[in-house]
């Protein structure tokens, strides 16, 4: 039995539960004199016994599920490899996947069937199976228990409705703080992993560090590959691209917003604020296609024919159309913000003589600044997140340059690059993705919470 | 200021000419203003169009494949009962080719000649035969995919000048011999229908997208399971029964943080926790739509917040009055009348979900994978990562393939967006 048929299992008999215990009440209810006289209404018995089936089984089940695979996989190879170096990722994993595939297909391409590994494979299988059984079993019997229990405690003084809203409200708030086990997961896994890449490479030569380049020789006499991790070049290359997506997005975004809110008919902005809004629906890849296949060839084209050498994979093509993507972000805020502005200061205005520009400059556009301000702080985090378009359009080589016509690489990039196909997690090379992604996660929160907190700050309050 | 005011006969200071001058320049300044609001509105309208269009018109071409018709006959001497499945069908393509052409006869000329074939159509052959092994020893006439460089040719003459005979270009007897078979009537371009039955290859021809669009229905429907219930059920705590204290002020901020945390962070943490700490398999939809659901739910809960928040507070109040307990008056009465703003928010968060592509790339589903998945355990890879992966390949046919991958990516956004909008015009009540 899968995992999946025990879910379907563990569903279909919570509703197994529930008209048991229903059925219990409703003869509980003629034994006392009629339903009225029971505390809460049958259904809400049901309803508890279907909750205590499946809550535990559930939880049970996440937890097994979690850890069997590691369990199983430890004593195995305790049990056939004592001689095994478990610090040595690189040996344990090809050890777990060669026994896997043992147990699996029963044979080992390339490789001469050993008699230890026939034996850990045989083993890897019979405990697999044991503890899928020892799993349904263990599941289903909780479920089954805890619910039964309370059937039989089923009687007239029996509170179940109060039960039943209790376990609702638990379920409730446990919904609520995967909000924080995410927040909580996301900083521990980044940070440990970042910790053990600080203990290989000293802090400050990842933070002030020139060259960046991860990768390490194979063999000693190897050329240019001496790992270096300094990731300088990285942050600027992120920053020029954001500078560029900035200048795209910061005039086009925020005179159209301006235009959208103050000049527009509602017709005109009826249709003009849906359509720019289009392009924050659309998916980064197709920005990363769009950057890479159709916008830098152009460019390197372009700069040909007035004889500037544009890189193919140039900062300018994926700074322009990130700054595209960002128009939506920059204008929909700015809108926003311009928009809550109480129309009493813009008449004030006007009734002294000042034009509508007028206006909008020295009196719409000063009283809008916090928010706008927090917009493209917004509008900046998202850029030095995006990865896509940068993936697609921006390079590999980390260059430490400001010129938008050359390549240069990114911190995004650099984490996605580290991290597709296999990783060791002994290896700086893996650790090293997640010290940038630590940067980034920082970098990222600074930016909102000042974005947030420059909007309470400075906002007046005009109501 | 200090400037004196001119004052004319009339004895207003409207009427002099530095006034007009003013007056002028301020008005243009005025027009001026406008007109950039204008241009800048207008060009962010243009790059809308110009990103639609510029994929659209690539695109359209991956929806149909140049093919070619050959006479093949099933020789009972290659093929018997017992080589069903090993029989050499590549030969039978290769000889229904020569017979177009007997004055081919050297060797290399000959191999030119059957490269101009797809390579997958000895395998199309097989499923033929294996299917139904009666027609071996008849002669059937069949279209089979031509090779991308062609397709490409017959598609927009691409290649045409560059015969140089060199590796994966087109030779000038190539060139020859398509031209001969146009004119003959015998290369049409036809409705793509691999495109939309076969998974991924290494060859454009062969390629399609079905292994990527099972790959994200799984990963969605994970997404989707997770993620609905989980986000209402936070929002409806948040909204309806949370006390207002430090603590739920605490979840509120990382809500709102989560919402802006970049993507790859969430493909970090799905490395991190889900395949290196619980051992998850990789490549597979379910870590996909896990990671996915942790960044949707974030947006759930604020469109959920914001529709419950919508539902009067006369409606609470009337089903307390009647005597329901809280949890019923939230689950019976305030919920369904928030339902369709809290599915709008859902419909808007999955589609943010299907268009995802950076955290998935880092969890493996970025593999190269032929075969189409079956479930939510099985390898995959989900649409968006296909456009990644065929963007970078070299063959120039993948252009258009992935242009079209795109498209139809675009019509799933589209539509969901589209029943996102309706609904809420649909089911939106003024209080």
């Amino acid at each position: 039995m899968t995992g999946w048929t025990l879910v379907l299992l563990v569903l279909a008999l919570s509703s197994v539960f529930y008209f048991l215990a229903k059925r219990r009440s409703l003869r509980v209810a003629t034994t006392v004199g009629g339903i009225h006289k029971l505390h809460s209404a049958p259904r809400y018995y049901g309803l508890v016994a279907a909750l205590l089936f499946a809550v535990p089984a559930m939880l049970v089940l996440g937890v097994w599920l979690s850890i069997d695979q590691n369990i199983v996989l430890k004593i195995v190879l305790t049990e056939y490899f004592p001689e095994l170096n478990w610090e040595s990722q690189v040996d344990v994993n090809w050890l777990t996947s060669q026994i896997q595939i043992l147990a699996q297909t029963g044979r080992l391409e390339n490789i001469e069937n050993s008699e230890v590994l026939n034996a850990a494979a045989d083993r890897y299988q019979y405990l697999t199976s044991l503890s899928e059984t020892l799993r349904n079993a263990s599941v289903l019997a909780l479920g089954a228990i805890v619910s039964f229990i309370f059937i039989l405690f089923i009687s007239a003084r029996l509170k179940a409705r109060p039960i039943a809203e209790t376990l609702i409200q638990c379920l409730l708030i446990f919904s609520s703080l995967i909000a924080i086990f995410t927040t909580i997961g996301i900083v521990l896994s980044v940070l440990f992993e970042a910790i053990s890449f600080f203990r290989i490479i000293p802090f400050t030569e990842f933070m002030f560090g020139l060259e960046w380049s991860p990768q390490i020789a194979i063999r000693e006499d190897q050329v240019g590959s001496s790992g270096l991790f300094g990731s300088i070049p990285l942050f600027t290359g992120t920053l020029l691209i954001a500078a560029v997506a900035m200048t795209v997005a910061v005039p086009v975004g925020l005179l159209s917003a301006i235009y959208l809110a103050e000049y527009a008919s509602p017709n005109v902005r009826s249709f003009a604020k849906p359509a720019l809004e289009i392009l924050a629906g659309v998916p980064t890849v197709v920005y990363g296609f769009f950057a890479a296949l159709v916008v830098a060839p152009y460019l390197s084209d372009f700069g040909a024919y007035f004889g500037l050498d544009i890189a193919h994979e140039s900062a300018l093509a994926a700074g322009v159309v990130m700054g595209i993507m960002i128009i939506p972000f920059v204008s929909s805020l700015s809108d926003d913000v311009i928009t809550a502005l109480p129309q009493s200061i813009r008449e004030a205005s006007l009734a002294c003589g000042a034009t509508k520009s007028e206006t909008i400059k020295k009196v719409v556009f000063p009283a809008a600044l916090p928010g706008i301000v927090g917009a493209l702080l917004l509008a900046i985090s998202r850029a030095i997140g995006e990865t896509m378009i940068v993936l697609m359009a921006a390079g590999l080589a980390a260059k430490l340059t400001a010129n938008p016509l050359e390549s240069v690489t990114t911190v995004t990039v650099q984490i996605v690059t580290l991290l597709v196909g296999d990783q060791e997690f002994d290896n700086p090379k893996t650790l090293a993705a997640f010290a940038l992604g630590l940067t980034l996660f920082v970098a990222t929160l600074v930016l909102n919470m000042t974005a947030l907190y420059i909007v309470r700050k400075y906002s007046e309050q005009y109501d | 200021m200090t400037s004196r005011i001119e004052v004319t006969s009339s004895g207003s200071h409207w009427d002099t000419a530095a006034f007009k001058r003013r007056l002028r320049r301020r008005r243009a300044a005025e027009k001026r203003f406008k007109w950039y609001g204008i241009g800048a509105v207008l060009l962010g309208i243009f790059f809308v169009l110009m990103l639609f269009f510029s994929i659209a018109i690539n695109g359209v071409g991956a929806f149909w494949q140049t093919q070619i018709q050959l006479d093949i006959y099933f020789d009972p001497t290659e093929i018997s009962e017992a080589n069903l499945y090993s029989a050499n069908y590549g030969k039978l393509v290769k000889q229904a080719m020569y017979s177009q052409f007997p004055e081919v006869t050297k060797r290399k000329e000959k191999r030119q000649l059957s490269r101009m074939v797809s390579v997958g159509s000895d395998v199309m052959l097989q499923n033929l035969v294996t299917a139904d092994p009666s027609i071996v020893g008849t002669t059937r006439s069949l279209w089979f995919p031509i090779d991308d460089s062609f397709d490409m040719l017959y598609k927009n003459d691409f290649g045409r000048n560059s015969n140089k005979g060199g590796a994966g270009l087109i030779s000038k007897n190539q060139l020859g011999w398509f031209d001969t078979l146009v004119e003959q009537g015998k290369i049409e371009s036809r409705f793509n229908k691999r495109y939309f039955t076969a998974g991924d290859s290494r060859e454009p021809e062969l390629a399609g997208l079905r292994g990527a669009l099972m790959g994200s229905f799984f990963t969605i429907l994970v997404t989707l399971a997770i993620s609905f219930p989980v986000g209402v059920a936070a929002a409806c705590y948040l909204e309806e029964f949370a006390p207002r204290n430090k603590f739920t002020d605490f979840i509120e901020i990382n809500i709102n943080n989560l919402a802006a945390v970049p993507s790859v962070v969430f493909g970090l943490l799905g490395l991190a926790v889900f395949i290196n700490f619980f051992g998850l398999p990789r490549s597979v939809p379910l870590v996909g739509g896990l990671v996915l659901s942790l960044m949707t739910i974030p947006t759930i809960i604020i469109a959920g917040r914001a529709a419950l928040r919508a539902v009067p507070p006369s409606i609470r109040e009337g089903a307390l009055a009647l005597g329901a307990s809280k949890t019923q008056t939230v689950i019976q009465e305030v919920v369904p009348l928030a339902m369709p703003g809290m599915l709008t928010g859902t419909i808007i968060g999955i589609a943010q979900a299907l268009g995802e592509t950076a955290p998935l790339l880092m969890i493996g589903m970025v593999a190269f994978i032929v075969d189409v998945p079956g479930g939510p355990l099985d390898p995959s890879t989900v649409l968006p990562v296909q456009i990644f992966l065929w963007a970078d390949s070299p063959e120039r046919a993948f252009l258009e393939k992935t242009s079209g991958a795109i498209l139809i990516l675009l019509a799933f956004l589209i539509a969901m967006n589209i029943v996102a909008v309706i609904m809420r015009r649909r089911f939106e009540r003024r209080w």
